[in-house]
């Protein structure tokens, strides 16, 4: 290959690198790469620097005054709602409390979707201070706190050797039932297992707002793994599990 | 079902995405009180403006308010235009303390000396994960400006920070 077809595939071997790529042109790369020393010495190096850059740099977590100022702005309003839109407009009252009557018929049909639910608390749970209820890296102090919470052990395992190591746990509420919650690290992300007992169930993936999520079901255990972690990255974190 | 407040829209539009921006800030700024102080300033805006977000990239429209809130910073601090285009051939040396003893500059050192146009895309790409569309919307440039910006930030760390392995 000439150095100005080289040049020319950096941008390409790199958008490949970075899962830019339509499968076309990540096969055009492929195929170049597959020939040409130079460029395959690239996208090598492209890979060992992702590796030791998330590998290597700190995750700073969010200061104190910026959790005290999240939790400030997120609170609701002192007047009641209610009382609020009664005051601006009765007529927009009256739509509300028809509303209100709709949804009774049609609530009861439309359940939240475990995948919603799964993701809605892992949101809930990056509120500053809803995160953890235990917070330890040692799974023999996470087990036993969930004994006398919950009618089941739920499995707790620490992956920190293969890169997700266990943060803690926390007390959650999903699918109609007190649930228990594992957190996990990746670099940046954090990852919310949440795990009951349960029936074999056909494993699910998807994004809701954003956030990644992905269920299976082992030793007739439930698992939901919610994160703002890259699709690969878990599901590789959920065949630790199985 | 989700409410709709402004309370709980901050809650849920801009609450996740509050560590990513503080990391971004942090690496324009370098510096934690400077990062600390963009954040707040804009955790407030954008609580302000909560009903302008339109669409569904939340995360977008938090880092750029961020970012825009730590250029500002920036120009106020070091008023030489360090964010211009264009850079000089070699990238200014790091900071003393974050060279290794054995000689080897560590890879932070060399991330941190890197001219903040092209740190700020690198640390969004690697460390946030986001894509070259977000990046290009947050900064305000084209992809290609992105693509450009990424390929000479890594090439400038492999150099610096590769240089001594065999």
């Amino acid at each position: 290959m000439s150095d100005e077809t080289c040049a020319s595939m950096h941008l390409l071997i790199q958008a490949d690198h970075d899962g830019e790529l339509d499968a076309a042109d990540a096969a055009r790369v492929a195929a170049h790469v597959q020939v040409c020393p130079a460029c395959a010495a690239h996208a090598a190096a492209l890979r060992r620097l992702s590796t030791r850059l998330r590998a290597e740099m700190p995750a700073d977590a969010l200061p104190h005054r910026l959790q005290a100022t999240a939790a400030r702005l997120s609170a609701p309003p002192r007047v009641p709602a209610w009382r609020a839109i009664r005051r601006q407009s009765p007529g927009f009252a009256a739509g509300l409390a028809l509303a209100a009557c709709l949804a009774v018929v049609v609530l009861p049909r439309r359940a939240p979707d475990l995948a919603d639910q799964a993701v809605t608390a892992h949101i809930r749970a990056l509120q500053p201070g809803h995160l953890m209820d235990v917070a330890s890296t040692d799974r023999h102090t996470v087990k036993p706190w969930f004994a006398g919470k919950l009618d089941y052990a739920p499995p707790v395992q620490d992956f920190a050797g293969v890169g997700f190591p266990l943060k803690g746990g926390r007390m959650d509420y999903l699918g109609g039932r007190p649930v228990a919650a594992l957190i996990y690290s990746r670099a940046q992300h954090l990852i919310d297992v949440t795990v009951w007992p349960g029936a074999a169930a056909p494993s699910r993936d998807g994004t809701t707002n954003g956030y990644n999520y992905l269920s299976w079901s082992h030793d007739g255990m439930v698992f939901w793994a919610v994160s703002d972690l890259n699709k690969a990255e878990l599901q590789a974190f959920a065949a630790l599990w199985r | 079902m989700t409410g709709s407040g402004p309370g709980e829209v901050f809650a849920r539009i801009v609450v996740p995405h509050l560590p990513a921006a503080y990391r971004l800030a942090l690496w324009l700024l370098r510096d934690k009180a400077a990062a600390e102080d963009v954040v707040q300033d804009a955790a407030e805006r954008a609580f302000r403006h909560i009903a302008t977000f339109r669409g569904d990239n939340a995360c977008a429209w938090v880092l750029r308010i961020v970012r825009n809130q730590a250029v500002e910073t920036l120009k106020k601090i070091r008023p030489t235009a360090e964010l211009d285009e264009d850079l000089p051939d070699q990238a200014p040396l790091p900071d003393a303390d974050l060279v290794r003893a054995e000689g080897e500059i560590t890879l932070q050192a060399a991330l941190a000396a890197l001219p903040p146009t092209l740190r700020e895309c690198l640390v969004m790409r690697e460390l946030e994960e986001l894509s070259y569309r977000d990046i290009a919307d947050i900064v305000g440039v084209p992809v290609g400006t992105v693509m450009s910006r990424l390929w000479r930030a890594r090439q400038l760390l492999l150099a610096q920070t590769e240089v001594f392995r065999a």
